[in-house]
C-alpha cells in the first residue's frame, strides 16, 4: 500500500471528526472519498498530507509515518487555487519548487515547458486576476504536480468552478492520469465526479466520519456517464450515503 | 478626473469662505490673514520660507526613515517571535499615550537644541502606525495559504519572504500614509520645543511678532508638505503593489 490509514481517529476538543478509519491506496490507484459536508473529508486529507497528526491510529505514506516524511511524499491541493496575486502565472506555478529551495529562475525554467500541455500557453506572464477560473485551477494543478511528488491529494479540486468548466477539467484530469498514472486521493462531495475519476470510491458517514462502503469502479478508459455500469456504481454510492 | 475637479471645487469654496471671513469687520487682521495677504507673504518671504521648509522637510524625512526601519523591524520581530508580541504590544501602545509635551523637554536634553528633538518626535509618533499596520498585515495572511506552503515543505523564512511580506505590503503603505500625515505636526512641535530653524519655529516667531501673513504662509506650506508626503506614499504603493491597484485607496 502506498497510503494506509489504520484505525485512525481525530478529534477537535469534544467533537470527533473521524473514528476508526481503515483505508489503503495502492500505487497509481485513484481513491475518491465522498461524504456529506462536515464528515471529516478534508481532515482525512490533511492527515495524509502530514499537516495534522491523528489522535489514535497511524497514517503511513510510502513507509513513512511521521509528519515530515508524509509531507515529503505528498502534493496537496486545496479547494481554492490560492494563487498569489503579485506573481504571474509562471511564478505561481513555480512556487512549490521554490518552496523546496530551487531558485526562482530555475523553477520558472522548469515550469515553462508544461504551460503548453496544460492549455496555458501564452499566459505565462498573466496575473491570476486576468485568468479564468478554469485556467487558475490549471495553474494550481501545475504548481501541485511540478515537484513530482508521488502521492497527489486533491481536496475538492473543482468545487469552485462552474459546471461546464468543471466537466472539462474532470475530462482533462482523467486524460492526464491515464497518460501519467499517479497515486491519488480525491476528496469530493460530488458522486458523479468520484465515479468518473476514481478506481475506487470510499463513502464516509456523517460526523464522526467512518468508512461505510468501499466500492470498486470497474470501468476502464474514458467513462460514459450515461452507461448502465456507471449508473450502477453511482446508485450504490448514493445508497451508502443514505441519499 | 472627476475626483480632481471636485477637490479643486471644494478647495475653491474653502478659499472663498476664508476670504469672506477675513473681510468681516468683526475679525481682527492680526488674527486672520486673508488668502491674498497669505499669497503676498509667500511671494515676499519666499527665500526665508523655503530655507525653513527644507529644514522641516529634512527633519520629517529623517524621522520617517527611522520610524520605517525601526517600526518594520519591530513588527517583523513581534510576528516571528510570539512571546515578544505579547510582551511588547502593550508597551507599543503605551508609547503613544505619553504626552509629547512631557517628552519634548527630555528630547531637548538628550539631543540638544537643533534638529534632534524634532527628528526624535517625528520618529516616535510615526513608528506606531507603521508597526501596527505592518503587524496586522503579516498576521492577516490566510491560514489556508500558510497550510499550503507548509505542505510544500517551505521553511519559516521562505513563507515570510514569498507570502507574508508581499501580502502585507499594502498594509505597510496604509501605515506609511498615516505616518506621513502626522509627521509634519510632529516636526513642528519638535521645533517649538527645541529647534533653532524650521517652519514650526518660523510660524511661532511670526506669531510673536504679529506677522500674520507670514504665519499663514508657513502654515499653508506645512500642509503642502504633508500632502506631498502622502502622495509620495501613494505613488510608491502603486509602483510596488501594482497587483493591489483595485483595492488601494488614496
Amino acid at each position: 500500500m502506498t497510503v494506509s490509514l489504520s484505525n485512525v481517529a481525530r478529534r477537535y476538543g469534544r467533537v470527533s471528526a473521524l473514528e476508526g478509519i481503515e483505508l489503503g491506496v495502492r500505487e497509481d490507484e485513484v481513491l475518491a472519498v465522498v461524504g456529506p459536508s462536515g464528515c471529516g473529508k478534508s481532515t482525512l486529507l490533511e492527515l495524509v498530507a502530514g499537516l495534522q497528526e491523528p489522535d489514535e491510529g497511524s497514517v503511513t505514506v510510502r513507509g513513512g509515518t511521521d509528519e515530515a516524511a508524509r509531507r515529503a511524499s505528498c502534493a496537496y491541493m486545496p479547494q481554492r487555487d490560492l494563487l498569489l496575486p503579485w506573481r504571474d502565472a509562471l511564478s505561481n506555478a513555480a512556487l512549490a519548487l521554490e518552496a523546496q529551495g530551487v531558485g526562482r529562475g530555475e523553477a520558472r525554467r522548469r515550469a515553462e515547458p508544461l504551460f503548453e500541455r496544460f492549455g496555458l500557453a501564452e499566459f505565462e506572464s498573466a496575473r491570476p486576476r486576468e485568468l479564468s477560473g478554469g485556467m487558475r485551477q490549471r495553474v494550481a494543478f501545475l504548481r501541485t504536480l511540478l515537484p513530482g511528488r508521488p502521492v497527489l491529494l486533491l481536496d475538492e479540486p473543482f468545487g469552485a468552478l462552474d459546471s461546464i468548466t468543471r466537466g472539462s477539467m474532470q475530462r482533462w484530469l482523467a486524460d492526464a492520469l491515464a497518460r501519467e498514472p499517479r497515486t491519488v486521493v480525491l476528496v469530493t462531495h460530488d458522486v458523479d465526479e468520484a465515479v468518473f475519476l476514481a478506481d475506487r470510491v470510499a463513502v464516509l458517514s456523517p460526523r464522526p466520519g467512518r468508512v461505510v462502503a468501499e466500492l470498486p469502479v470497474e470501468l476502464r478508459g474514458p467513462r460514459d456517464v450515461t452507461s448502465p455500469e456507471f449508473t450502477a456504481v453511482k446508485r450504490r454510492a448514493l445508497e451508502a450515503l443514505g441519499a | 478626473m472627476r475626483r480632481y475637479a471636485l477637490t479643486a471645487l471644494f478647495v475653491a469654496l474653502l478659499l472663498l469662505a476664508w476670504h469672506w471671513a477675513a473681510s468681516l469687520d468683526s475679525v481682527d487682521d492680526l488674527t486672520l490673514a486673508s488668502p491674498g495677504e497669505t499669497v503676498d507673504a509667500l511671494v515676499d518671504d519666499w527665500s526665508l520660507l523655503s530655507d525653513n521648509a527644507w529644514t522641516t522637510i529634512s527633519e520629517v524625512l529623517a524621522g520617517l526613515a527611522i520610524a520605517l526601519v525601526a517600526g518594520a523591524l519591530l513588527a517583523l520581530a513581534m510576528h516571528l517571535w510570539p512571546p515578544l508580541h505579547d510582551a511588547a504590544y502593550p508597551v507599543v501602545l503605551a508609547s503613544q499615550a505619553i504626552p509629547i509635551v512631557v517628552l519634548a523637554p527630555i528630547f531637548v536634553l538628550l539631543f540638544d537644541f537643533g534638529k534632534g528633538p524634532a527628528i526624535a518626535i517625528v520618529a516616535l509618533i510615526c513608528f506606531f502606525p507603521i508597526t501596527l499596520n505592518l503587524l496586522a498585515g503579516l498576521r492577516s495572511v490566510e491560514p489556508e495559504l500558510l497550510k499550503l506552503m507548509r505542505s510544500m515543505g517551505a521553511s519559516r523564512l521562505r513563507i515570510l519572504r514569498s507570502v507574508e511580506l508581499p501580502s502585507s505590503l499594502p498594509s505597510l503603505f496604509t501605515g506609511l500614509k498615516v505616518a506621513a500625515t502626522v509627521s509634519v505636526a510632529g516636526a513642528v512641535f519638535g521645533e517649538w520645543a527645541g529647534g533653532a530653524e524650521g517652519l514650526g519655529r518660523l510660524v511661532l516667531t511670526a506669531n510673536n511678532q504679529l506677522q500674520t501673513g507670514r504665519l499663514y504662509a508657513g502654515t499653508v506650506l506645512l500642509a503642502a508638505i504633508a500632502i506631498a508626503l502622502f502622495m509620495l506614499a501613494v505613488l510608491l504603493e502603486r509602483v510596488t503593489c501594482p497587483w493591489n491597484r483595485k483595492e488601494s485607496s488614496v
